[in-house]
């Protein structure tokens, strides 16, 4: 019991500090701008690098137990690449209006994501029994790459003002109009939360390898289609709602290990918590910093994240 | 053979169905309480045997039973909660302390939601304890050393509470006295807790004294089994490693000893 008591303690500590510095932010807020600017435009924006930020990391949390691999995240597995081939398809073409005047934007992102990962794990079953996660990374590198030209291709395709609002969106950028944008793709990310908090056990365990997991009563087949597709769908969500954020993915994972341990039943409420939070302070940074045009967060969270990264790698493997 | 607690019958697989099996019309019965030493050569299919033997892979032909019913009528909860196994190398992506790890091996015994309670922390802590790693317990796995590793991971077996254990080359990369640990380790537990094993291994003198049954390896095929004594002669030991070796009767010790001459003409 008091193992348990003792584990929790840290994830308390984690989550109210970054609990409470994103709404120390939307207080402040509140306090300088009026009500109306506060609802309309500041909070759906937050609200949305939340989601976005916690959906990331926690993608990256799955995808990185799975493949018993640090590099894994929706980034290097091309998961990111499908869902921004799928968001510029629609934005390019102009199908933003093809469901009955509901945005297809989330659903083509998803197709995406779920697309770009099928691909990699069939191409990695393919060849033997299980999933090989050296293939799955390598195969996810290539796809990126490959996806990223297709994006490419596809903007050369469309017009000037299409190719724009593609690129700015392919930055990253948290500007929603409106609560729906965040709604619809919100359904999606609770049942795919919802999925993999029924996993954290499975995870640490799938993290000592496949045998192991097995050997303790683990069906792993079943719990590894649950949870890459519940981690391609969060991140084919997230990136309908704020573009390819890159790096979130990778880096948060790690350091909410760093805090709390290996535990995925901490891990996983803390990268939610602190992927969301890291993400409103990197919107934050992208508003206000760079004068009154602001700067698309997937800049900031590259430019914090890389070299953030790099230190943290630089001190763990010291 | 029916008095046995985990058997094969004439069990076939093969990886790629086309290709040769790898664990070919192998039969065996493991009685209540016995150790049964797999010896062969590198792939004569020993760690697939094992992998037969916990239900991970399911035979191409024959089949697996556990006292009376078929491995496939048991789901993987079940199996995890008899059967526990301890692989021949276990890495960790993440840090895991040595507790944690040990405590994993209670996942069978608890619902979906269910925390770990006081019991599955003392089963974890006397598994600590029986393996010598109690004082390792906050220690991160990736930090441990070889002999450590494989101490706790046979601790986190433990903690599995299973009747049967089946460990793959368990002093495969450990040095001498790490060797010796584990060794009478597995003989305590044998002994003391009446646990049934199986058990891979390499170690020719290790097999003799620590097995009571030993089933020989070739290419998938039993050639022989039985007792120590009888099965580790000069012909069989030829014949599987294409070895001549001198068996002997240690004088102190009383065991049995193989002694490799050299590569056989």
């Amino acid at each position: 019991m008091a193992i348990v008591v003792c584990t929790l303690a840290p994830l308390v500590g984690t989550t109210a500090i970054s609990l409470s510095r994103a709404f120390d932010r939307t207080i402040a807020f509140a306090d300088n701008v009026d009500a109306q600017v506060f609802f309309v435009a500041r909070l759906p924006r937050v609200l949305a690098a939340v989601l976005v930020g916690g959906a990331f990391a926690v993608a990256g949390v799955v995808f990185q137990a799975f493949l018993r691999n640090p590099l894994a995240s929706p980034d290097t597995l091309g998961v990111s690449s499908g869902a921004t081939l799928g968001a510029v398809v629609v934005i390019t073409f102009h199908l933003d209006t093809a469901f009955g005047g509901m945005s297809a934007l989330p659903v083509a992102s998803f197709a995406g994501s779920a697309g770009a990962l099928g691909v990699v794990y069939l191409m990695s079953v393919a060849r033997r029994r299980g999933t090989s996660s050296t293939v799955l990374l390598l195969g996810g590198v290539a796809l990126s790459a490959f996806l990223g030209a297709l994006n490419r291709l596809v903007q050369v395709i469309g017009d000037y003002t299409d190719v724009f609002r593609s690129m700015r969106w392919m930055m990253g950028s948290l500007d929603v109009g409106s609560y729906r944008d965040i709604v619809v793709p919100l359904v999606p990310m609770i049942l795919a939360l919802a999925a993999i908090a029924t996993l954290p056990r499975v995870l640490d365990l799938v993290s000592l390898g496949e045998p192991a997991a097995e050997s303790r009563g683990v069906d792993v087949r079943k719990a590894e289609r649950v949870a890459l597709v519940s981690a391609s769908l969060l991140t084919g969500s997230a990136v309908s709602i704020g573009g390819p954020v890159p790096f979130v993915g990778i880096i948060v994972p790690h350091i909410v290990r760093l805090i709390v341990g290996a535990d995925h039943r901490l891990v996983l409420p803390a990268a939610l918590l602190f992927g969301g939070s890291f993400l409103v302070l990197c919107d934050l940074l992208a508003r206000t910093a760079f004068g009154p045009a602001g700067m698309p967060v997937g800049a900031v969270t590259a430019l914090i994240g890389g070299p953030f990264f790099l230190w943290l790698l630089f001190r763990k493997f010291r | 053979m029916s008095d046995a607690l985990l058997e094969a019958i004439e069990v076939s697989f093969a990886y790629d169905p086309r290709g040769p099996a790898v664990v070919d019309d192998v039969s065996l019965a493991v009685a209540r309480g016995a150790i049964v030493g797999l010896i062969g050569p590198n792939g004569s299919g020993k760690t697939t045997l094992l992998r037969l033997l916990s239900g991970t892979l399911t035979p191409a032909r024959g089949a697996v039973r556990l006292g009376t019913a078929p491995m496939g009528s048991l789901s993987r909860r079940e199996l995890a909660r008899r059967i526990a196994v301890v692989p021949q190398e276990t890495h960790s992506a993440f840090d895991f302390s040595a507790l944690e790890i040990v405590m994993m091996g209670r996942y069978p015994h608890l619902g979906a939601f269910e925390l770990e309670g006081a019991d599955d922390l003392a089963i974890a802590r006397d598994a600590l304890a029986v393996t010598g790693t109690r004082a390792l317990e906050s220690r991160q796995f990736t930090t441990l050393s070889g002999g450590e590793k494989q101490r706790v991971v046979i601790a986190s077996a433990l903690a599995q509470a299973a009747e049967i254990l089946l460990l793959d080359e368990p002093t495969a990369s450990l040095d001498l006295g790490f060797q010796l640990d584990v060794t009478s380790l597995l003989a305590r537990l044998n002994r003391d807790r009446g646990v049934t094993m199986v058990v891979s291994t390499h170690d020719l003198n290790l097999a003799a004294s620590l097995c009571t049954t030993l089933v020989l390896l070739k290419t998938g095929r039993v050639i022989a089994a039985g007792p120590p004594r009888e099965v580790l002669t000069r012909d069989h030991v030829r014949a599987l490693y294409g070895v001549d070796a001198d068996m002997e009767i240690h004088s102190r010790t009383g065991r049995l000893m193989v002694v490799p001459l050299g590569r056989a003409l």
